[in-house]
């Protein structure tokens, strides 16, 4: 597998705390309108864990795992991923940042013009693009895993709901990120392929230190967690390991 | 296809994907690119007529400089020049001949109702070394009363009735009362300023147009000693001429005047040129509804890839490569189909129309620009492509 470009002069991932959030506030809207959805919001995450984060709707859950993830600008306090500080960091260094992550959406936002295999390979392109016949075999090896090796050249349009989302979290996993994050991915899986997937990131992070976080109602996965959040009006209100 | 663009574009060939998942979409643009390319087409293609017909006329002429009226912008128009200027041209050192030049329309009109506006060129039959190599063997035989040479290619005639013609089978018809004798033909075409040419002698020229004056000529066709620079011979003959309102021009530069005055300054050259510019800007308009539908209908693809980390230099990379490849699968029916219409418009008009490598080259890249310039514009909607959505 195509492991993702790491800069050199970055510490070792095991050094550092995978994700460290400090006194983080976070608001929506403008003026009037203006209402905080976090806040002072301190988490540590170790690498190679799975954490998941809980709590009611509009808790704020959401709001932390896309700050976390790079896909929003943090406004107040500090959220550091991998060493690298995302407050005020630049669009063009965030762009770098998520090359090292991986996303499993609740949807599985699979691109319905490319086929199972080459939506995976779209994982693997973004570290750069020489060896191609290198990436078919890495996407065709983890949608093997995944139970997906008949389907390789399927259209998402001509997948089950449960294939598109295991795709998409082949896609998530074929760069071998550093950190996960998924909300809810296993909501449009049978319980086989749930388990699959969870057991896979725990995997994951044994052997090469991929810390996870994810957003889940499902009790299944809570007992394999190595460590439960629970959100609630925008705080952190519990934190516990099973 | 999509493994030699992958190979060309270094990753998968996202935006030829997309394009070939929806066939509805792609044959839409393709159509419209397409209509675009027709429009221009058919439009540069009228107006390479009118420089290919103006070429024609004088391309029918063998001269080295012509004196005309200051208002005479094309070879029909404008006022005459007084016989007398041609005396005082001879007189001008390096200048070896000159000839009188008549023109005027006349229409040969036939008893089923048709007619040949014929532009008649009037000229000196023991001059024929002033007319195109392939005609000056016809200059001797017009000094016999009322014969004429006529043009075959002219719109309402027969050709197969003109190619038979002879000495001792001439044609007769009838011109604003004079009955012609035809006696040979050539091939050049109708323009737009009549529907064909003829020959015919000045003496001839003055019985059809019996209201011209032969001391007033439309224009007077200059040769130069062989030994003579052609520079300095004409500018004798504008110093000579300085003052007196008339233009002495080389012929080439005459010829180039005409062309440039009949496609810039008049409506026919406007009208062409404004429909080129508004094919361009369809063409510019469909591709650009084409390509941002299609940029609003995969915002949440794009957002996941901008989440994976893609760039927006690879966003933009899509849509261009979309408007390349559109602009490609839309030319190719679009010069078919012009080629078709070009051969009908030709065979309809008369008018030498004509598909040139160079028109093709230019409007194919001119179609490339088009297209990215669509898609440039259709990039515009990536910003709404925001990862933070997709949670």
């Amino acid at each position: 597998m195509n492991a993702p470009a790491r800069n050199p002069a970055l510490p070792a991932v095991a050094e550092v705390p995978a994700i460290r959030v400090a006194g983080l506030n976070h608001w929506f809207g403008e003026g009037e309108a203006r209402k905080q959805a976090l806040f002072d919001v301190d988490l540590t995450v170790r690498p190679g864990s799975l954490t998941v984060l809980m709590g009611p709707s509009g808790s704020g859950k959401t709001t932390v795992l896309t700050l976390m993830g790079c896909l929003r600008e943090v406004q107040d306090g500090s959220v550091e991923l991998l060493g690298h500080e995302l407050n005020g960091a630049r669009e063009a260094d965030l762009v770098l940042y998520r090359r090292r992550l991986g996303f499993i959406f609740q949807a599985h936002n699979l691109h319905g013009s490319l086929t199972a295999r080459q939506n995976v390979m779209m994982g693997l392109q973004v570290h750069g693009h020489r060896d191609e016949a290198t990436q078919r075999k890495a996407a065709a090896h983890i949608l093997g895993a995944l139970g997906l090796g008949d389907r390789l050249d399927y259209l998402p349009g001509n997948l089950s709901g449960g294939q598109k989302q295991r795709v998409a979290v082949a896609r998530a996993l074929v760069g071998n990120p550093a950190v996960v994050f998924a909300d809810e991915p296993t909501a449009a899986l049978d319980k086989e392929s749930g388990m699959t997937v969870v057991r896979m990131l725990k995997e994951l992070g044994r052997q090469r230190g991929t810390t996870t976080m994810m957003v889940t109602h499902d009790n299944r996965i809570l007992e394999l967690a190595d460590r439960i959040v629970t959100m609630e009006d925008g705080r952190t209100v519990k934190d516990t390991a099973p | 296809m999509t493994a030699l663009l992958g190979a060309l574009i270094g990753r998968l060939p996202i935006g030829w994907l997309q394009l070939i998942h929806s066939r509805t979409r792609l044959a839409a643009a393709m159509a419209g690119v397409a209509f675009a390319n027709i429009l221009v087409l058919v439009q540069l293609g009228i107006m390479g007529s009118l420089n290919n017909s103006i070429l024609i006329s004088y391309g029918l002429l063998n001269a080295d400089i012509m004196i005309s009226a200051e208002n005479a912008n094309t070879l029909t128009e404008g006022d005459n020049v007084a016989r007398q200027r041609m005396f005082q041209a001879l007189g001008v050192p390096g200048v070896q001949s000159a000839m009188p030049f008549y023109v005027a329309t006349a229409d040969w009109e036939r008893a089923d109702g048709t007619s040949t506006a014929f532009v008649t060129f009037g000229i000196d039959p023991e001059k024929g070394d002033y007319l195109d190599a392939g005609l000056a063997p016809f200059a001797p035989r017009l000094r016999l009363r009322d014969s004429a040479v006529v043009d075959r290619l002219a719109r309402n005639m027969d050709a197969s009735a003109l190619e038979t013609l002879g000495p001792d089978d001439p044609l007769r018809f009838e011109v604003r009362g004079v009955t012609l004798s035809a006696i040979d033909s050539f091939a050049a075409g109708g323009g737009f300023a009549g529907d064909g040419y003829m020959l015919v002698s000045d003496q001839t020229f003055h019985r059809i147009f019996p209201n011209r004056s032969t001391g007033a000529p439309d224009h007077i066709l200059i040769k130069i000693a062989p030994d003579a620079d052609p520079g300095v011979v004409l500018a004798a003959l504008q110093a000579q001429f300085d003052g007196t309102g008339l233009r002495v021009r080389s012929f080439a530069d005459a010829a180039l005047e005409d062309q440039d005055y009949q496609t810039t300054e008049r409506p026919t050259g406007l009208i062409f040129g404004f429909g080129v510019v508004i094919g361009v800007l369809v063409g510019i308009v469909i591709v650009y509804q084409i390509l941002s539908t299609d940029v609003a209908d995969h915002l949440a693809e794009y957002a996941t890839f901008k989440a994976m980390g893609y760039g927006q230099s690879m966003f933009l990379g899509i849509v261009l490569e979309q408007a390349v490849i559109l602009g490609i699968l839309g030319f190719v029916p679009g010069i078919a189909v012009s080629w078709l219409l070009y051969e009908m418009l030709g065979a309809m008009t008369g008018l030498p129309v004509e598909l040139t490598f160079a028109t093709t080259a230019a409007v194919f890249v001119g179609t490339i620009i088009a297209c990215l310039v669509s898609g440039a514009i259709a990039t515009r909607r990536l910003a709404a492509a925001d990862p933070a959505d997709l949670f």
